[in-house]
């Protein structure tokens, strides 16, 4: 059992179709890196030129975001629920 | 005629079409309608404008729908109010009050952001409208839904005051209260809109629906002679209204209807909920979220979707930012009302407590024009100053019961 990981509409594309996906991984930076493996192209989609996300991107592990835990520092574990999803909502 | 030439991406600047499009796909930048200002200004006068009836569409062209408006009839065109008690109690020489707590049909600025939206949806063929509030929204989407004859579904924080509630479910909308605060609503609701084809007011109709907010700028200039104020005050919950001034502003300057622009804008929070003050004040470029918890339940968005685009405002304009505690938002609510006659929900009491503490600071000089953004009703937060506001006094119905009282 790994990271389920729930992928926003603008990168499905490169899931192929696939909403929820399946990743294994310590923290988030590594689940950045096992997605490029699996997906390859969308690390450059969640991250900025400087490799750090970009900021109109909001991560929840488990529900909480991550700029509440350790950011990309912020450690998984198997069965973990990992959701992407844009920040430009609401208001 | 249509003048918006399509989307475009704040960040990356890549290009969209019009459709029913919110974030861009390569960078998750917002998207932004674009449109012809030069055939704008050819077509948008003072004349033409002062010409139009008194509503939010006299400013259609600047406006993003493509055929002829069909929502909000009467929205807009609220009163700007030369509040001369109200710049005496603070020190000032001249100060108005742009007064949205008497907007048509649910009393706040969100029945301008509305209009547009819904007039939008319609045009792209939508019959189902949707969300996510902190309740004003919530009125304005329920109410002018059922006017349009469109189904509505409308999410809520569970713990939202109950005559925002009671203003919601008269109009008959499918209401759904989550057990959460508006940060987890409104991502809930970003993962509904990407499974459901509705029209998300403020997820995927967003582009459109945030332009509504710059008739409440476009107002304030032609009702000040058109003349831009050289400060404006403004609530900030998600970030979109002082941005979306701002860039009103920057239109008419634009298209010729103002001659200069040096306005500077302030925004304003609860201390309970200002991430957007606080990246103002530390010269953040980083909104750190935080969990809100202040009597302004309207402007409690933790996580504000615009709250970069509102600090740059801030920053472009050479304004400022001040957040104000409960205790002194129940204060300038009563100070609104003892002075000007006008009872502002908790948001306008954030709006005038932090404009009197920038007056107090000399951030904002006492000789200068300066405007202050009311945007919502009174009677929409009663459970705010209910014990702070004194209780009648009862009387047998007899007038010796009653002289007892005058000669207490």
């Amino acid at each position: 059992m790994g990271i389920k990981v729930r992928i926003p509409t603008p990168l499905q594309k490169l899931t192929k179709d696939k909403e929820v996906v399946e990743c294994e991984a310590n923290d988030v930076k590594g689940l950045v890196e096992d997605l490029e493996k699996r997906y390859p192209g969308i690390k450059t989609r969640l991250c900025d030129d400087g490799g750090k996300l970009r900021k109109f991107i909001n991560i929840y592990v488990n529900d909480e975001d991550i700029r509440f835990l350790k950011m990309d520092q912020t450690p998984l574990k198997d069965g973990d629920e990992v959701s992407i999803i844009p920040a430009i909502a609401g208001g | 005629m249509s003048y918006v030439k399509g989307l475009r991406c704040r960040e990356c600047s890549r290009h969209y079409p019009k459709e029913a499009l919110f974030v861009c796909e390569y960078c998750f930048g917002p998207l932004e309608v674009g449109y012809n200002y030069d055939k704008i200004k050819e077509a948008l006068t003072k004349d033409v404008i002062e010409s139009r009836p008194k509503n939010l569409w006299r400013y259609r062209e600047l406006l993003p729908i493509d055929g002829k408006p069909t929502d909000g009839l009467n929205s807009g065109f609220t009163p700007l109010v030369a509040a001369h008690n109200l710049a005496k109690a603070l020190g000032v020489k001249e100060l108005y009050i742009k007064d949205d707590s008497v907007s048509h049909p649910t009393l706040s600025f969100k029945d301008r952001v509305v209009a547009v939206a819904l007039s939008k949806a319609k045009e792209f063929g939508f019959n189902v409208v949707a969300c996510a509030s902190t309740g004003n929204l919530a009125n304005a989407v329920a109410s002018q839904a059922r006017a349009a004859r469109l189904k509505s579904y409308i999410f809520i924080p569970s713990d939202l005051e109950m005559t925002k509630i009671v203003g919601t479910l008269i109009y008959g909308p499918t209401l759904v209260a989550v057990e959460g605060n508006y940060d987890e609503v409104n991502r809930l609701c970003s993962e509904i809109a990407s499974k459901y084809k509705w029209a998300f007011v403020n997820i995927n109709i967003r582009p459109y629906y945030a332009e509504g907010s710059k008739t409440f700028g476009y107002e304030i200039a032609e009702q000040l002679g058109w003349k831009a104020p050289r400060h404006i005050i403004a609530p900030c919950a998600g970030g979109s209204l002082i941005t979306k001034i701002w860039k009103a502003l920057k239109e008419f300057k634009e298209i010729g209807l103002l001659d200069g622009l040096n306005t500077k804008m302030y925004a304003a929070q609860a201390a309970g909920c200002s991430p957007i003050v606080n990246a103002v004040k530390e010269n953040s470029d980083i909104i750190k979220p935080v969990r809100p918890k202040t009597i302004a339940k309207s402007l409690a968005i933790g996580n504000p979707a615009d709250g970069y685009y509102a600090v740059n405002t801030v920053k472009e304009s050479g304004g400022w930012a001040e957040s104000v505690s409960d205790e002194e938002i129940v204060d300038a609510i009563k100070l609104l009302a003892e002075t000007e006659g006008i009872f502002t929900e908790t948001a306008g009491g954030v709006t005038l407590g932090a404009t009197k503490k920038l007056i107090a600071q000399g951030r904002i000089p006492k000789d200068e024009v300066i405007v202050v953004s009311i945007t919502g009703n009174g009677l929409k937060t009663q459970e705010a100053v209910i014990d702070k506001i004194g209780k009648p006094i009862k009387i047998k119905p007899s007038l010796e019961s009653f002289e007892k009282l005058v000669n207490a």
